[in-house]
């Protein structure tokens, strides 16, 4: 491991820049035009929280990529983000529980991160609460109205619960890049953030009157780069006009 | 809320507080399902480069408007009736004309 803060900082960003993208594909397809603009502009907060963050991994690994050159020219084995966020969008129940499962847990990751010892992301940790706040009072809203909506909805909010569940635990595993960044003073007490998140998301599940899933063999694997096969389709869109344009300005 | 006869949700009129004190305007309007979502969409469609501080929802068919066919009779000032201007009547002494 060359540099394991470099490695934390792609793990935050491309996360965020993988569910900013996910979102980004509901534009001018949402169920109404007020949610489209919702998505849309969580989107845009997302691949802004990316921005900042992979900008930072750059400068930290010191090989002079910048956030587009991680955005881009990054192979999905290369990519870092947790298995849930390559999920794909499904009904606007599946993107709804996706978004509230990572909102919730992204809400109490921010919170701590904020207090930590890196200024620089200390500083992102401040900005990205503020908007990730409103993220999970929308999508956890949405969660309880789908859930205690029609018989339709809710079967379709429990099924994609059901269907999401097994990714829930990748987002609060540690591994060696977690130890050595606690030894920069970037120290995230996951077994609070996880009492934390299993709370929020009880308390919200069953407002909406759906059960949480049994925990069942977890995947995981996006953290080392070993991802599902949806990853590499969503690259090959997202990274295209790069691609084709290498150094285009703007 | 009234029944819908399209397949939109109920329509809410926006108004936003540009600054701490100032007067709410309005905005225009969405559709939401419920209050805390009109109060979601009114932000994500009006407000989302500081032009607010402050924001009320109103579902639409709460508001009771003026026909315009009343702007003659409601509206008249009234300037035929100088009795109803206050330069009609002659102040008493020991009160500053303006």
């Amino acid at each position: 491991m060359a540099n394991p803060l470099a490695e934390y900082l792609q793990r935050l960003g491309d996360d965020r820049l993988v569910l900013g993208h996910r979102l980004s594909e509901w534009c001018g397809h949402a169920p109404i035009l007020e949610e489209d603009i919702a998505l849309s502009n969580m989107a845009l907060d997302l691949i802004g929280h990316a921005t900042s963050i992979l900008a930072l991994a750059g400068a930290v690994e010191g090989q002079g990529r910048d956030e587009d050159a991680l955005a881009f020219f990054r192979d999905g084995t290369a990519f870092r983000n947790a298995l849930l966020v390559e999920q794909p969008n499904g009904d606007f129940a599946v993107t709804l529980v996706r978004q509230f499962l990572f909102d919730a847990y992204s809400v109490l990751l921010w919170d701590q991160l904020s207090h930590c010892g890196h200024e620089g992301l200390a500083a992102i940790a401040a900005k990205s609460l503020k908007e990730d706040k409103y993220h999970l009072r929308h999508s956890s809203e949405w969660v309880v109205r789908l859930g205690d909506g029609t018989d339709e909805s809710h079967a379709r909010t429990q099924r994609a619960l059901d269907t999401l569940w097994k990714y829930t635990a990748e987002l609060f595993e540690r591994d060696a890049v977690d130890d050595a960044v606690a030894a920069m003073g970037i120290a995230v007490d996951t077994a609070a953030l996880r009492s934390l998140w299993d709370g929020l998301v009880n308390d919200v599940l069953q407002r909406a009157t759906l059960t949480r899933p049994p925990e069942t063999g977890p995947r995981r694997g996006g953290r080392t780069g070993r991802h599902s096969e949806h990853l590499g389709h969503m690259l090959a869109t997202m990274q295209s006009v790069a691609r084709a344009h290498p150094g285009a300005r703007w | 809320m009234s029944t819908n006869d399209d397949s939109q949700w109920p329509l809410w009129e926006v108004f936003t507080q540009g600054a701490r004190g100032e007067p709410f305007e309005h905005a225009g309007s969405i559709h939401a399902a419920d209050a805390e979502l009109a109060l979601q969409n009114a932000r994500d469609v009006y407000t989302r480069r500081g032009e607010a501080v402050n924001l009320w929802v109103v579902p639409s068919n709460a508001i009771v408007a003026s026909a315009p066919s009343d702007a003659g009779p409601f509206f008249d000032p009234g300037n035929d009736k100088p009795y109803r201007h206050p330069q009609f009547y002659v102040a008493p002494r020991g009160v500053r004309i303006f």
